[in-house]
């Protein structure tokens, strides 16, 4: 249940403003990748082109490759709603459906993929879901409430639950931690080393501890300076990263004398 | 980094700088008075609403009071009464005053969720602007405009639809025994329906457009198709502003007069025939048609008649509220 990512030479454009440039990276099954760079770097914009979800901004677009397990993301025939069943994805903001109780937002990916599901293999999987989550004992009593009513740590793993439900083969999380206190973002944190013997998680944080304590491998993306395109500097297994970096640019961010 | 395809705002001029001290003092202190002159105003206007409020309410009890007191044989000597009672002869023209404008209601509203959708979600940029245009443009043609048209040429075109519908199915009474022309409360309805749709299209739009971009993005994320994001995301999102913005509709249905007077022959039954002629009248269209020709105890009858349609609108009003309060909880608001 996770599949591996090959990207190469992959360019983002929005419209005709190049946004990332000449990307090439192996994501690999059941290890937590962090992308990591200052403001702006496209790091975010990256990540979203993993799921293809850039294309809901007007005029984004994407030149070179990127292979699920070999299979083109970007194939003539793909659908991109096929792609995002597959391959998950955890906002920067909490995003529950507010119309939906808790139960409810946990089958929301579910009921798109088939309609009918027996009621007792559906209370199984949300069980199971929020017990991936680590949300399942904070809830099991409410699950009929809407899932608004919950704090921001637990609305966000509300939100893995939900993404996790699909069963996807790689989980994408946006910066899942900058809108959470730091009790909630520990939970989340805890949440990723478990959930990492299961899934392919792509994780983008500007949190450098946070890359360190979650990540195997880290990758840096920077940015020459306004209006040019980010890039990817250097990746490596994330303790080589923090300690010996062969690029300076790396040094400095990840030693805090930038961004 | 999230990408923001707004354009920039505004950026405010910067407050200018002032000569002197005393300049700034004194403009402090008109400011201060400005401000006490912009409050007093606004809570009167605010008051103001509150007094047209009563002055009508009060008006419609004063000068419907001598026919709801009035005897039977009193209301005898109005021309066109019929009934024993006020309540008897508005009876019927609440029925086709609500009749009119639900089904006006039913056929306008999917119609405009659909098209507040295709502006919102689907049409290309320009092409939503435009269409945008011309629907405010349709909600700005007079209603004696739409009677006529409704008169004069709708009608002719729905007689072979309502022919079809009576002969394949009448056997459901609804459309049974259509009779030509087609002077009936469906033609109405048609025409109400066209009349109200600006409006709830209008709301509508704002209100899916206003739906956070994260959840749609929460749906996309999860696989969705469009259709199933709209229907993940946006419609419950919209949900309490399509129900506003249906009871605006509906209030302007239940209040119009000149196109229901200009269509429809009128009848005072509760029918259910909804393609006969003769069956039913609405409360706006009938004082519309009898004013003229009333004095006295008559004005006082259909005054009365104009209170019911006042408890009415407020009813509806008050539904609406207590509809969307409901799920408050549930809202996108939090």
């Amino acid at each position: 249940m996770s599949k591996r990512i090959d990207v190469a030479d992959l360019d983002v454009y929005y419209g005709d403003f190049l946004a990332v440039e000449g990307v090439t990276m192996a994501i690999e099954p059941r290890q937590a990748t962090a992308l990591i760079g200052p403001s702006g770097c496209g790091k975010s914009t990256f990540l979203r082109t993993l799921n293809r979800m850039h294309e809901v901004i007007p005029g984004a677009r994407v030149t070179g490759k990127a292979l699920m397990d070999g299979q083109d993301l970007y194939g003539a025939d793909v659908d991109p709603v096929t792609v995002r069943r597959q391959i998950g994805m955890v906002f920067q903001r909490p995003n529950p459906f507010p119309t939906m109780s808790i139960a409810d937002n946990v089958l929301a990916g579910v009921r798109l993929n088939n309609r009918r599901m027996p009621k007792d293999a559906q209370q199984d999987l949300i069980e199971q879901s929020l017990r991936g989550a680590n949300l399942w004992n904070e809830v099991k009593d409410r699950l009929a409430l809407p899932g608004s009513s919950l704090s921001g740590g637990q609305q966000q793993r509300l939100c893995i639950a939900r993404a996790i439900a699909v069963k996807p083969q790689v989980l994408l999380m946006d910066e899942p931690c900058s809108a959470l206190d730091p009790i909630s973002t520990l939970a989340i944190e805890d949440l990723i080393a478990e959930l990492k013997s299961d899934y392919t998680i792509v994780i983008v944080t500007h949190n450098m501890q946070q890359a360190a304590r979650v990540s195997d491998r880290t990758a840096f993306f920077n940015i020459a300076g306004t209006g040019k395109p980010g890039r990817l500097i250097e990746m490596d297994d994330t303790a080589t990263m923090f300690s010996s970096p062969r690029e300076q640019a790396t040094e400095d961010y990840i030693s805090g004398r930038f961004g | 980094m999230p990408v923001t395809t707004t354009p920039p705002r505004g950026v405010p001029d910067p407050a200018p700088s002032r000569a002197d001290a005393g300049a700034a003092v004194r403009a402090a202190s008109t400011g201060r008075v400005a401000s006490r002159v912009f409050a007093g105003l606004s809570t009167g206007a605010g008051l103001l609403i509150l007094v047209t409020l009563a002055a009508v309410a009060a008006f419609l009890l004063i000068r419907a009071w001598p026919a709801l007191s009035a005897s039977p044989e009193e209301l005898e000597t109005v021309s066109w009464f019929t009934g024993g009672s006020v309540a008897e002869y508005v009876a019927p023209l609440v029925f086709g005053t609500l009749l009119a404008s639900v089904l006006a209601l039913l056929l306008a509203v999917p119609v405009s969720i659909g098209i507040a959708l295709f502006i919102s979600h689907y049409a290309p940029r320009r092409l939503a602007q435009g269409l945008g245009y011309l629907i405010d443009l349709l909600a700005a043609i007079p209603s004696v405009v739409y009677g006529l048209w409704g008169a004069l040429w709708l009608i002719g075109q729905l007689d072979p639809v309502f022919t079809w519908l009576s002969s394949t199915l009448g056997f459901v009474p609804l459309v049974a025994d259509y009779q030509a022309p087609a002077k009936n409360i469906m033609s109405a309805s048609v025409v109400l329906a066209v009349m109200i749709l600006p409006i709830i299209t209008a709301v509508s739009r704002e209100v899916f457009l206003q739906t956070p971009r994260l959840h749609e993005e929460a749906s996309l994320a999860l696989g969705a198709t469009r259709w199933e994001m709209v229907r993940q995301a946006v419609l419950p999102f919209g949900r309490s502003g399509v129900i506003s913005a249906s009871m605006l509709g509906l209030g302007r249905a239940l209040g119009e007069t000149m196109a229901v007077l200009m269509v429809i022959s009128p009848g005072f039954l509760f029918s259910f025939f909804l393609l006969r002629p003769g069956q039913h009248q609405t409360i706006a269209a009938n004082i519309a048609s009898k004013f003229p020709e009333s004095s006295g105890l008559g004005v006082s009858v259909l005054i009365a008649t104009g209170l019911a349609l006042f408890v009415i609108t407020f009813v509806v009003n008050l539904a609406a509220r207590w509809i969307i309060a409901r799920r408050a909880e549930y809202s996108g608001a939090n």
